[in-house]
Parts: C-alpha cells; structure tokens; sequence
C-alpha cells in the first residue's frame, strides 16, 4: 500500500502503521498523533496537510539542562516560580506550528504561555518551575517532534538585546515630517492675509521645534559615519548627506531667526524620513537564518562525563580536560579529540568533510572533534580540549577575524568621492561669481547648491536596488546576507566549486553491480543478512535490494571494520571489505565498494557513487563561458574521470584538498587580482568561504547547518546559480541607471540654485518628488527583473 | 487673545499622545515580529469551534 503519513507527509513504506484510520510510517508520529488526539489538538491536522516531524530519539541527550549553571543561561528570566525560555526550533514551518506551539498549556498545564516567534522560528515558553524543569519542557517539545536546537552558542552569547532605534527614528522622522509640512502650508500658497501674518513666527518656532529631535536624533548615524570617514580620509555617500542636513537646518535657523523666510524644514525633515526609510527597507535580514556560525553552533553544551568510579555525571564541554573519559550516546557530536575506549564506532564526519559515509573506527583508533556517532554508544577517552582540537583550531586562521564588509567599498561610496568633490566646486566657484555680483545674494546660492544638491535620491537609489533583490532572492531561497555581497557578487570573475555535497547530493547514492550475476536464492539472503546491520552502507544497500521474503538466519556474526557472515539452511555469505571476503584480484581501492562471496566464491561487488545534482552539467556549461571554473575536492580522485566527462574542459579538477589548502588557494587566486566566489557545505569550507570575495554556502536544509558565509542557497537551487549571477550584473545597472536619473534631477535643482531663485516651495516639491520617483523606478525594474527567475 | 493657540496646543498634545504611543508600541515588541500575528489572529475562530465541539461532547 503506497500512501503518505497523515503526520509528517513522507511516504509510507514496508511497515506502515494504521491507526484510527489513519497511515503512518513509524510508530515515533502515530505517538505524535496519539498524544494530540488524546488532548483535543487534531485541529493541528486541519490547518495544514501533513505538519509533523518524526520525533527523533532522546534518550538522555538534554540530561545538561538539570545543571543549573547551564540553564541559567539559557533562560531569559527566572524567578522562584515562573521561568521564561526562547527556544529555537528549526521545524516550524507552518500555521499549524504556531497553533500548536501556542496551545502548548492544553498539553502541559504547568505551562502559563507561548509566543511563536514564526519570522525566527522561535518560542517563547512561560511555565510554572516549581511544576516543571526546563528539561521536561524540553522533553515534551521533542516529543510532539519540535525539538528544540540548543548549542553551545546559545550558551556563550546569553540573551541579546534588540536593536530598535531605527524604528524610533523612523518614528520621529516620520512623525516631523507630517506636522512640519502642515504647519508650512500657508507659506507655500504664499497668503499675504493679516491673520496668517500675525500667526507666521509662531508656525516658524513649532516647526524649529519640532526639527530638532530630527537633526540631533534621527539623523545623528549620518553624522557619525561621514565624521569616520573623513577622519579616515574618505569620502563616503553620508558626507554629502550630512552637509546638506547641517547647511540646512543653520540655513533655516538664521532665516527663522532674522525673519527672513520660513526656512526648508519641511525638506530636511522629508529628507531625513526617506533615507531612513531606505535604511529601513535595506535592513530586512533573515532573522532565522545566521550567517555567522562557527563550531560553537554545532557542539553540544553538555556531555557526559564518566568518573573514576563508573558514575556518569554532566559536564560542560569547556571543562573537558585531557584525560578525561567521555561517554558519546547515538547521534551526539564528538567534542574534543580523543581516543575511542570501548564501543562500536560509526563516525560520520559529514559536518567536517562533507563525506557522507561514516567511517568505522576501533577501540584505540584516534578519532576528530566534529564527527557524529551514529550507531549506539561509545567511550572515548580526550586528548585535548575543546578549543586545542583539529576542527576548532581552524578558526584560529586570521581570516576569521577580518570583517570582510570593512574592506568593501560599494558602489554608492565609490561615486559619492566624485560627487562630494564636485558640489564643493560648484559651490565655491558660485558663491564667488555672485559676491562680485551682488555680495548680500552670495550666502543664499551657496547654501542652496548644497541643500539642492544634498543627494538624497542618490542615497536612495541603491538601498532600494538591494533591498528589493535581496527580498526577491529570498523568495527563490537564495538567502543573502546584506546587500554589499550582491554587489560583490557581479563582480566576480573566479568560481570555485567543493565537490562533496555542493555538486553532488550528499544523501544520494547511486549503486550499481559488478561481478558475476548472483542469483535470487542469493539474494535473499544477502538481503537478509543486510538487516541485521546497522552500517550506513548496508542501510544504502538494503533499501534498494529488490528481494523481499524475511527469513530466519541460522547463524549471524559481525566483524567491526571489516564486513559480516552469516548462514542459511546450506548457504554461507560473507559481505564487506574486500581482503574480508576473500577477494584475491584487488583491483581498485578508491571507490566505495561492498564486496560478497557466497559459499567461499566471490561474486562482485556493488559499487557507491555519488549521484550530482540535477543540471550541474548545464550550470557549468553556462557558466564556463563567463567565468574561470575550478573544483576543490577534499577527496580522492576517484571520480576524475567522470568529472570529466560530465563538466566543459574549462573546468580545472583538483583533488585531496585539506581545509587548508582550498584556503591558500583561494589567497593565491586572489593575490593575482581575481575575485572569487567559494560554493561549498560543510565546516571543511568554513575557511575557504571565509576567504573568498563572496563564499555560498549549499544546504540541503536552510535552517539547520551552514557554516559561516555570505550566501546560504537552498540545495534545490543550485542549478540556478547562474541566473541569480546575471541578476547581481542587472541590478549594478539598475542602480547605475537610477544614478543618471538623479543626477539629471540634481543638474535641474542646481540651475534654480545658482540663478538665486530656489524657494522653499521650489525645494520641498522637488526633492520628495526626485526621492519618490527613483525609488518608484528602481523597484518596478527590478520587479521586472526577478520576474524570469525560476 | 485667539482661539488658534488653543487650537495648535490641542493639536500638538494629541500629535504627542500618539507618538508616546507609537513609542511604547515599539517597546513591548511589537514591531520585531510582523508576521505571527497575522496568522495568530485568524486562529481565534478555530479555538471557540474547538472549545464549541468540545462542550457538545460533555
């Protein structure tokens, strides 16, 4: 029977449960669905089709959060009876998940409230702790298949506070602007009526008032940044800006003051609101994504310790001392390196490699910080601490202490120098023609050149270009970290691809067989012996034998590291390692092989190759034609030739890279001026994309683990990468376009300032209006744009 | 004197009301997450159907 899980959506397979009417494929979401249905939580069901997540076994593994030292920190707020927590769960995805997040109490009395936070994929949980302990929330959460992600970097950074000035500001902006334009009305219409003549220094004082909280608020970022930049002897976009704003408001004073003229607050604080509001919309980041990760999102806060006399006890990992004997249960992450003591060991280093295949290790064998066991518990003795192992001190390099956006300049910046330096000319050479032409008219072109000029629609142009891209992206889950990488990205004229989970699908495997046909009898039993194994590779195996009758097994032994044997009615089978089953003509050790002899006799064996990922032969082939194409594989070289074959000659294949080396030879490309984009996955790239002009970081689940990067792109995108490349080329030209527009309004405003005839009407008509038109601009061209991305 | 001072002082007082508003709007959080709430608020019926289902049962 084909059918899909009424909890979590995945198809159903051999052993599929049916209970109330409903199909599920384990008993882990018909649990799930017991525990709803049991407390009036079906509506769960209703709202979304197929929510759930199989809850995954958790035996002991939060046993750290009975520590009060470690969940102390984690929580937000702690009182004798209340306690409140934040939790993340990478799971919530839908409606459904905020409606049964939030009914929670319904489950759990002692739980008094809970807030998602669905943008961040967060809960906040409130609970009576005099009832409950954070780790039976824990537990319970994880139960229901929300398992919450509690690393080490929760642990170390406690609670940050929220940066909201910039909504305040926008506030204040927005909430001058308004009145201050009200309040200019009668000046416009330039009324001469007595009444209105009397009341005009009392509308002037108001709105002098009201600008202040804007100059000396609102505005202060633009003074601040133009300050460290002139002090550090460049001309960024907000010197300009921060002139025109300061010409402005002492204009207007020295107007207001001596009675001349109602000044131009209307347009400073116009001014003022938009460029934030540009601010504003650049600001959009994806809350639920960090592109800042290093190990420390990846460990685990605690472990357990086993003392001297057999106790078990939990530790933090920073407490971890050589010498000290640690216990690593089913799927927990191995902190420090150390030597594997008693258990049967199934590594799998995919965090650190990319690879995979887990990898056997013996008792006595040396084993790395990062890898994950997968099968049952081990004991391990460590070697080192945490931050001296393999894996952490790669985050020692320097490269992880640069700020890559300090050294950018963007393209905004990179005019402004010209621009700066131009209006100043304007001014001066201006302001003098008229002090020899009529001297008391010469303060009021200089100070209108700079206002007029003031590029405000300039400032805006490439917030709302990025902004507008980076959301459009997001959408095709290519998720940006800020707008300068955008940038970055068009000029790049270098890519560098891993190979391990960036082209090819970390997960799939394609298998096929070589050797002498076996028969169906033969089968069965290897099928059957299969079953009985818990090695990845048998698992891959397994699941695509054809071959379906379950037999008994007369006997059955496994021989770690080396493969298995067992026997049915007359028929022996050995399965595993080659020199294991015999095989006397070794032939090639690089690919990934299951060998099998059947009563002594060796058959053939069933090679794993790693399926790519659709359309990577067209992404190369399209890219190649614009860009330098290398691959930087930390394997062996197993799969050169059909590399070859499937990707343009172009491509330059290299082979046995350590996260060193791709590091260096990323530096090297980038001492000969090249610009280069990094794609890879895994913490082994962590260096190389930290490196790199830009580095993407491929994940097969967006919410789970990337490394620190500019980009995470979602896996099922990769084969459009060349598409979001021309994207990042457009939108430089949209911004280069809107540049031109601009400046021709700027051209326009400065022939009324240098004739002497810029009214304050003139003024706050014409900069709203160039402000609104080119973000009106910029956004439909790039609408028009991302509407051909797939 | 004029009735437009007592005018423009009213005006500004409640111009002011509102933005202390607006501020402690901010403050509680409410600008962090604009999404949940607009599937929050259309949870509220299917609650009081439940609520309703369960009543009928008892």
């Amino acid at each position: 029977m084909e059918s899909n899980c009424y909890h979590c959506g995945n198809p159903c397979e051999e052993d599929t449960i049916v209970h109330d009417g409903k199909s599920f494929c384990c008993n882990g979401c018909k649990t799930v669905y017991e525990i709803f249905s049991e407390n009036e939580l079906t509506c769960y069901y209703d709202l979304t089709q197929n929510p759930g997540a199989t809850p995954n076994e958790i035996a002991g593994k939060y046993d750290f959060l009975d520590q009060p030292s470690i969940a102390e920190k984690l929580l937000e707020f702690d009182d004798e009876h209340v306690q409140i927590v934040t939790l993340y769960i990478p799971h919530i995805h839908c409606s459904s998940c905020i409606w049964l997040l939030e009914n929670l109490q319904k489950l759990q009395t002692e739980v008094s409230s809970s807030i998602v936070n669905f943008p961040k994929k967060t809960v906040r949980i409130t609970y009576n702790s005099e009832a409950i302990s954070l780790k039976e929330i824990v537990l319970l959460l994880c139960r229901i298949g929300y398992e919450p992600y509690i690393s080490l970097e929760d642990y170390e950074n406690g609670k940050k506070p929220i940066d909201r000035s910039l909504i305040y500001k926008l506030g204040v902006a927005g909430f001058a602007f308004g009145n201050v334009m009200l309040l200019s009305f009668p000046e416009y219409f330039e009324v001469d009526e007595f009444w209105l003549n009397q009341y005009k220094p009392m509308f002037r004082w108001i709105m002098f008032a009201m600008s202040l909280p804007v100059v000396f608020y609102a505005a202060n970022d633009y003074f601040i940044t133009a300050f460290k930049g002139i002090r550090s002897k460049f001309l960024n976009i907000d010197v300009p800006i921060a002139l025109g704003i300061s010409v402005l408001f002492i204009r207007s004073v020295f107007e207001i003051i001596t009675e001349a003229g109602p000044g131009f607050l209307d347009s400073l604080t116009g001014l003022v609101f938009f460029l934030l509001l540009g601010k504003f919309f650049q600001q959009k980041t994806y809350n639920f994504l960090s592109f800042e990760r290093d190990y420390k999102s990846y460990f685990p806060i605690g472990i357990t310790k086993i003392n001297l006399d057999g106790t078990e006890e939990t530790v933090q990992v920073y407490d971890i001392e050589k010498g000290d004997r640690l216990l690593i249960r089913n799927e927990e992450l191995i902190p420090v390196d150390g030597i594997l003591i008693k258990g049967d060991a199934q590594i799998d280093y995919s965090f650190v490699t990319g690879e995979a295949d887990a990898v056997t290790k013996q008792s006595g064998d040396k084993i790395f910080a990062g890898g994950k066991q997968t099968h049952g518990a081990i004991e391990m003795e460590a070697l080192k601490s945490v931050s001296q192992s393999y894996l952490t001190q790669l985050w020692s390099n320097d490269v992880f202490n640069k700020n890559k956006d300090e050294s950018f300049k963007n393209i905004t910046d990179s005019i402004s120098k010209y621009f700066t330096i131009a209006i100043l000319l304007i001014a001066i050479i201006s302001g003098l023609v008229w002090y020899f032409v009529s001297p008391e008219k010469a303060w009021n072109v200089v100070t209108a050149i700079l206002i007029i000029a003031c590029p405000c629609a300039l400032a805006l142009s490439a917030p709302f270009t990025m902004g507008n891209l980076l959301r459009i992206l997001g959408k095709k889950k290519c998720y940006l970290k800020n707008a300068n990488v955008l940038e970055q990205l068009a000029k790049i004229d270098t890519i560098i691809f891993d190979k391990t989970g960036t082209i090819t699908a970390g997960n799939k495997m394609e298998l096929s067989y070589e050797g002498v046909t076996i028969s169906n009898e033969e089968e069965v039993l290897l099928k059957n012996t299969l079953r009985n194994s818990n090695h990845p590779l048998s698992r891959q195996l397994y699941s695509i034998l054809k071959a379906n009758n379950i037999v008994t097994l007369d006997s059955f032994e496994e021989h770690t590291g080396k493969g298995m044997e067992a026997t049915f009615q007359n028929n022996s089978i050995k399965v595993g390692s080659s020199s294991f089953v015999g095989n006397a003509t070794a032939t090639e050790t690089l690919k990934t092989a299951v060998h099998i002899s059947t009563n002594n006799h060796y058959k053939g064996k069933y090679i794993f190759k790693n399926t790519y990922r659709e359309g990577i032969p067209e992404l190369f082939q399209e890219l190649s034609s614009r860009y330098d194409i290398s691959i930087l594989s930390g394997d062996n070289e197993s799969e050169k030739e059909t590399l070859q074959h499937l990707l343009p000659n172009a491509v330059e294949l290299h082979f046995n890279q350590k996260p060193s080396d791709k590091l260096e030879h990323i530096k090297t490309l980038q001492e000969k001026g090249k610009n280069v984009l990094m794609i890879g996955d895994g913490l082994n790239d962590a260096g190389a994309l930290k490196q790199s002009n830009v580095g993407i970081a491929i994940a097969e689940n967006v919410n789970v683990f990337s490394p620190a990067c500019d980009a995470i792109l979602d896996a099922s995108k990769v084969k459009e990468l060349a598409a979001y490349m021309k994207l990042s080329k457009t939108s430089i030209k949209i911004i280069k376009t809107s540049f031109i527009l601009s400046f021709i309004y700027n051209i326009i405003g400065l022939s009324f300032a240098i004739s002497g005839e810029l009214s304050p009407v003139v003024a706050a008509i014409l900069m709203p209006l160039s402000s609104i038109s080119i973000v009106a601009f910029v956004t439909v061209a790039t609408n028009m744009f991302g509407k051909n991305l797939k | 004197m004029s009735v437009i001072y007592i005018l423009i002082t009213v005006s500004i007082i409640v111009a002011i009301v509102f933005f202390t508003l607006f501020v402690k709007a901010v403050k509680t959080g409410q600008y962090d997450d604009s999404y949940t709430p607009s599937v929050r608020m259309l949870f509220e019926d299917e609650l009081v159907k439940e609520n309703n289902k369960q009543t009928k049962n008892k």
